[in-house]
């Protein structure tokens, strides 16, 4: 099980998302490890809970496998490679950091970045069923972030407490 | 600084990320902004991005992958040495995945009980648009004076942002970006 994460973590590019298709591929298809509609459920969860999403469904497939031992092995697996890949990045670099061809390389890339964070929101929006009427969510969590600088985890625990507080509102009205 | 106080708080900042890290890696970013160089002054802003920019080329993801990258550089950029650096950045990994770690643990056990859960998909509908929103909220706050530095910069936003949305390879945007950088300046 390390090795098959291990392998997934070391030859996936760009994140998350795109080990998604890998994992379910080998847990699912080559290794039988559970049936894919258990896969899918289990990838829902996994998606709404804190953590990387491809972090979140390896330590579950390893918790279902062989449990708590089985998530801390699926989830090494995960995360070694690119720990391995980055640290040796990271020890390099830093001695590079102030040379001027560096630098112009980035002031190039940095731009780049920025675009590639905006660039999926318009396709995430529509799959998170985001309409007119909710459109202010959004809008307002992101100001309230960028330019008063509320603290990101205030807006999530806002955000949770105002969807329990909403189901419970539905509750209280359906009883009466 | 003590070396060992670091490593706490490095510890503390990077668990309170793993534990309200909602939404993966782009939605994380305000956060570990907030955390290493607004509070901590750990990294200064271009390195953040600069980080950025390496994990989103790397394989894994950006929430480790900058985790990693921070838990090295903050330690080497106080005085202290590689090797202190290293296991700052293994200080950093293992914060951030122990929230993960714990919570997926127990949802394992609750997992039926879960799946359907109307108490969960009401505060679900409502924490979705909110990450969406912190993720523009990403793409606001990097768009500053540093990263963006004449009208080049922004010609470069501009090209990438529409090869993205025609699903060109992240990957390769970066490698055109970077020629283009030394070329351009």
């Amino acid at each position: 099980m390390f090795i098959t994460f291990f392998k997934i973590g070391a030859f996936t590019f760009g994140g998350g998302y795109a080990m998604i298709p890998i994992m379910r591929n080998e847990v699912v298809n080559k290794k039988k490890w559970m049936e894919d509609a258990v896969f899918m459920d289990m990838l829902a969860i996994a998606q709404s809970m804190p953590g990387p999403i491809a972090l979140n469904t390896a330590l579950f497939v390893g918790n279902k496998r062989n449990g708590f031992k089985g998530s801390l092995f699926s989830g090494l697996g995960v995360i070694l490679p690119s720990f391995i890949v980055i640290l040796l990045i990271a020890i390099v670099f830093t001695q590079f950091k102030d040379n001027p061809v560096i630098e112009r390389i980035f002031k190039g890339i940095r731009p780049a970045v920025v675009a590639l964070i905006a660039a999926p929101l318009i396709g995430m929006g529509k799959s998170a069923g985001i309409t007119w009427k909710t459109l202010w969510i959004p809008i307002a969590v992101a100001l309230l972030v960028w330019l008063l600088g509320i603290s990101p985890m205030y807006i999530i625990v806002g955000a949770i407490i105002i969807g329990l507080a909403y189901f419970w509102f539905l509750k209280l009205n359906m009883k009466k | 600084m003590e070396l060992i106080d670091l490593y706490l708080d490095m510890f503390v900042s990077f668990f309170k990320i793993g534990l309200f890290g909602f939404g993966g890696g782009y939605a994380m970013i305000p956060m570990i902004h907030d955390e290493v160089v607004t509070i901590n002054n750990w990294i200064s802003i271009g390195e953040f991005t600069n980080i950025i920019a390496i994990s989103q080329s790397v394989p894994g993801t950006i929430a480790f992958n900058s985790a990693t990258y921070i838990g090295y550089s903050a330690t080497v950029n106080l005085g202290f040495a590689t090797w202190q650096g290293v296991i700052g950045s293994f200080v950093c990994t293992l914060a951030v995945s122990t929230p993960p770690l714990i919570i997926m643990t127990v949802i394992c056990a609750f997992f039926s009980k879960l799946k359907d859960n109307p108490w969960l998909r009401s505060s679900l509908s409502v924490l979705k648009p909110a990450i969406i929103g912190l993720i523009a909220a990403a793409a606001l706050m990097l768009m500053n004076g540093h990263n963006f530095i004449d009208y080049k910069s922004w010609i470069i936003f501009a090209l990438v942002f529409i090869a993205s949305i025609k699903k060109v390879d992240p990957i390769l945007l970066i490698i055109i970006s970077g020629v283009a950088g030394l070329i351009l300046y």
